[in-house]
């Protein structure tokens, strides 16, 4: 059953649309990641599924119950949480804090007590309580913000970006929290993120947001490894992405036209049609030019380096084989074969780590 | 910022307490007379004296607004006073004349002095000619400070002025305040100037002023208060019963017995004469 | 420079021997600028927030009238508040002109304004989706303004400061509508201008020493306010 459904969302703002959802249902327990480009509509698309946002149309269902019809959209916001990019701390302790849904609520003061010291403990701040809010980090108190939604025991939470402000180490040990409690609790989750790894790591279901409309939603496989169009390729990945025309299609396997360049993909589409071509960094390996050995690949090709951009333990290469190319290389590797920008070598990739996208 | 909070709420709740345990003084509508007076008379603190006496005998509660002549005789043709002890013979005849004004009585008088540096450049000092002192001033350019506020004191200084034939307003010698008298007092001695006060007031200063009398007992200077109910026929709103109450006080034998010592256990000399029992004219004019 | 001296110095004999008249004057000027700041403080901070939280057609024009009023003259006050309650005035029916309630009212039309539009500009320094935050906690309206009001609490006890400070020390209001009668409208303000005039400068000495003593207090406080109260 649907937890929340949404249905023919549209919002406009000065004469410029900025949703467009057809259709979206989340069911019971699912954690879902919202991931699009900043401006993609993330945040407007949070608040309207939250009732924060009124202005829009369309129709939001929670478990079967239209908001604003079937119930008010304040027993629906008492139904849900949410955490903001920044941690909207409140000038008080953070035992308060974390209490303050649950005095809005009416608890009374054992219980509350109860709830609080509960969630101190989850998000590991039992030792912050007594702290004012203003004196802690931006770690603790994203985390108190995050006991704060918890603790009033939310159907749904919404999350907004909740590490997009934090430091890695900060961040991977709270999202590791954050994934725990959203486990145990087995509370819906809505995730938006601008970060694909972020959303990976999170969620069993990736919607891919651009320009205020749904283009992809399925599993996390799908979306990486088989991406809908050019956006989401770029987005999940796909550092490689070219245009070209079918030339052959023959047992599976299908030759295209690229820029006067032949390359053979897994596929099945008939000749003269336009398709995208999206290949992983990863996908493409790279030998020096003297290389005898034939690769079982089936794309072979020769390049020069255009350009060498250096990313933690691995190098990003940019080459031009008549098709721009960019693949990834260890830094050893890339000591191994002597890469500086200018230098002639050979890239090869599998039929099968082409993605075809019809155009 | 724990003891920010602290101080502040402290100081918050003083604020609510004051406002809540400090009674206010209570008051009662009928009760209330509205006095409109110079600031003379309450400079002086002679009401100070009376007013206390007639609140008890009489239970009445006077509200002393205490402003100048002109500004007293207006608000009593707004009908926005009871009853006025003013110092201003023509305009009281024109307020009574014109029916904004019942019962003018004579009250007391005090009289006006011309006061100065001791140095006195204008050499007006034994001038019993106010006319002849003024001109002097004039002559010599001495500087000479106006009340210029149209207050009863005002209104003599004009009178003098006008006597002399001399227009003075404008010239650099002649500057105008538009304070009460006691701070024009205090101006006069600072700017070594002349000016012309009432000798209550004077006298009660005399001790930080840096002015001598240097003229004085003309009759021109007399400086006469009436009493004035305002007509309650014009306006209804007006307390006629207290008005006419304080009045009676105030011509009372009680009342008068009391001016006549004012001031001479203080100030050696009494600073206002009671007149009640005789006709104006018989005074001045 | 003898007179300063001596009127210094009686003027302290006079604070300490808690002289009746000096007491009862500072105590009746507390009292109604107490009241006023009050009754500005819950208009003020009341329809600042009004103002603050919703958006309407004509909000901008509202809230640079409210920061002009901010610093409306006393005087101009104290002349319209008197015509008003006058007896032959609209509101003469009232009765309460040269009472401390007028002065009372006064003070509180020149208080709220400086109450209303320090809480307008405390209100909207506060993060916008703090208000979202609190209703996504399941906050009802009023809950949400009385949190909002608790968060902003620094900026509004300035309010109340910045008010009760403006209206001690304000004249022109009090003498024109209290008419400044002994013992009963006579306030630290008037009395001090009065006794001047009457040359009683060791009074008005010790009452400027009050005076200067309240506005001290109350600058200190806003001080603190103003160098400990930011944390966001």
């Amino acid at each position: 059953m649907s937890v929340i459904e949404a249905k023919g969302i549209s919002l406009n703002r000065k004469g410029h649309r900025i949703l467009n959802i057809f259709n979206l249902r989340i069911d019971e327990g699912e954690v879902v990641s919202l991931i699009g480009p900043n401006g993609a509509g993330k945040t407007s698309l949070l608040m309207i599924l939250s009732c924060l946002f009124r202005n829009f149309s369309g129709k939001i269902l929670f478990r079967g119950l239209e908001v604003e019809k079937d119930i008010t959209a304040f027993e629906y916001r008492r139904k849900i949480s949410m955490v903001f990019q920044e941690p909207l701390l409140f000038n008080t302790t953070v035992f308060e804090n974390v209490a303050s849904g649950l005095k809005f609520r009416r608890f009374n003061k054992r219980e509350c007590r109860r709830i609080v010291y509960e969630h101190l403990e989850r998000f590991g701040i039992i030792h912050l309580s007594t702290r004012l809010a203003r004196t802690l980090s931006g770690g603790e108190a994203q985390r108190v913000s995050l006991a704060r939604a918890f603790a009033i025991r939310p159907h749904i939470i919404f999350l907004d970006e909740p590490f997009s402000s934090l430091d890695k180490p900060t961040k991977d040990a709270l999202m590791e929290d954050l994934e725990r409690n959203i486990r145990d609790l087995k509370i819906t989750a809505i995730f938006a993120t601008h970060d694909r790894d972020e959303a990976l790591r999170m969620s069993e279901r990736i919607i891919v947001l651009n320009q205020g409309e749904i283009v992809q939603d399925g599993s996390p496989e799908e979306v990486m490894n088989h991406p809908c169009n050019e956006f989401v390729a770029s987005f999940s990945g796909m550092e490689t992405i070219i245009s070209g025309t079918v030339v052959k299609n023959e047992g599976g396997i299908i030759t295209i036209s690229a820029s006067g360049v032949y390359i053979d993909a897994v596929g099945d589409v008939a000749p003269t049609r336009k398709v995208i071509l999206c290949i992983k960094p990863e996908d493409i390996v790279l030998y020096p030019v003297s290389h005898k050995l034939k690769s079982s690949a089936r794309n072979t090709f020769t390049g020069t380096i255009t350009r060498v951009v250096p990313s933690g333990f691995y190098q990003k290469i940019y080459l031009n084989c008549g098709i721009p190319l960019v693949a990834y290389i260890t830094n050893s590797s890339a000591k191994a074969l002597e890469i500086s920008e200018g230098i002639n070598i050979m890239a090869s990739f599998k039929a099968t780590s082409v993605h075809v996208i019809r155009q | 910022m724990k003891r920010v909070n602290t101080i502040l709420t402290i100081s918050i709740a003083l604020i609510v307490l004051f406002s809540v345990i400090i009674p206010l003084p209570s008051f009662a509508q009928q009760k209330n007379v509205i006095l409109a007076t110079t600031t003379s008379t309450q400079d002086s603190g002679l009401l100070d004296v009376l007013i206390p006496i007639f609140e008890k005998k009489t239970g009445y509660f006077v509200k002393t607004i205490a402003v100048g002549t002109g500004q007293a005789l207006a608000m009593g043709r707004k009908g926005e006073a009871d009853v006025l002890l003013v110092h201003a013979p023509e305009e009281e005849e024109k307020f009574v004349a014109e029916g904004y004004g019942i019962r003018r009585r004579l009250v007391m008088h005090n009289d006006f002095v011309i006061v100065g540096p001791k140095s006195d450049p204008a050499k007006i000092k034994g001038t019993k000619s106010a006319v002849q002192a003024f001109k002097r001033i004039a002559e010599t350019k001495s500087l000479f400070i106006s009340r210029g506020d149209n207050s009863g004191t005002h209104a003599k200084e004009k009178t003098i002025w006008k006597a002399t034939g001399i227009k003075c307003e404008g010239e650099k010698w002649y500057q105008e305040t538009g304070l009460g008298m006691g701070q024009t007092l205090n101006v006069a001695s600072e700017k070594k100037a002349y000016t012309l006060t009432d000798r209550g007031t004077y006298l009660a200063l005399k001790k930080r002023l840096d002015l001598d009398i240097l003229s004085e007992g003309d009759r021109l200077l007399f400086n006469i208060y009436h009493v004035i109910e305002v007509n309650p026929e014009r306006f209804p709103k007006v307390n006629s019963q207290g008005a006419q109450a304080f009045s009676d006080f105030l011509v009372s034998k009680e009342a008068q017995n009391i001016i006549k010592t004012f001031g001479i256990e203080k100030f050696g000399s009494p600073l206002f004469f009671p007149d009640a029992e005789k006709k104006i004219n018989q005074q001045v004019r | 420079m003898e007179l300063i001296i001596e009127g210094i110095i009686k003027a302290i004999k006079l604070l300490f021997s808690l002289d009746r008249e000096v007491m009862d004057i500072t105590l009746l000027s507390l009292k109604v600028s107490g009241i006023a700041t009050i009754i500005s403080v819950f208009i003020g901070v009341s329809i600042g927030t009004l103002i603050a939280l919703n958006e309407f057609p004509g909000k901008r024009i509202i809230v640079s009238l409210v920061n002009t009023a901010m610093g409306l003259p006393p005087v101009v006050v104290g002349l319209f508040v008197t015509i008003f309650l006058w007896r032959n005035g609209p509101f003469g029916f009232l009765g309460i002109l040269y009472t401390p309630y007028a002065i009372i009212i006064a003070q509180s039309v020149i208080a709220t304004p400086i109450v209303m539009g320090i809480t307008i500009a405390a209100m909207q320094q506060l993060p916008k989706k703090l208000r979202l935050q609190i209703l996504a906690l399941g906050a009802t309206r009023l809950q949400m303004v009385w949190l909002l009001i608790k968060e902003a609490r620094l900026s509004l006890l300035a309010a109340v400061m910045a008010g009760f400070g403006g209206v001690i020390s304000e004249i022109g209001a009090s003498i024109m509508v209290g008419g400044n009668i002994k013992g009963y409208t006579r306030v630290l303000t008037t009395a001090t201008v009065m006794e001047t005039s009457k040359g009683n400068f060791d009074i008005a000495i010790s009452l400027s020493i009050i005076l200067l003593l309240l506005a001290y207090f109350i600058n200190l406080i806003l001080t603190h306010i103003q160098q400990k109260g930011h944390w966001r």
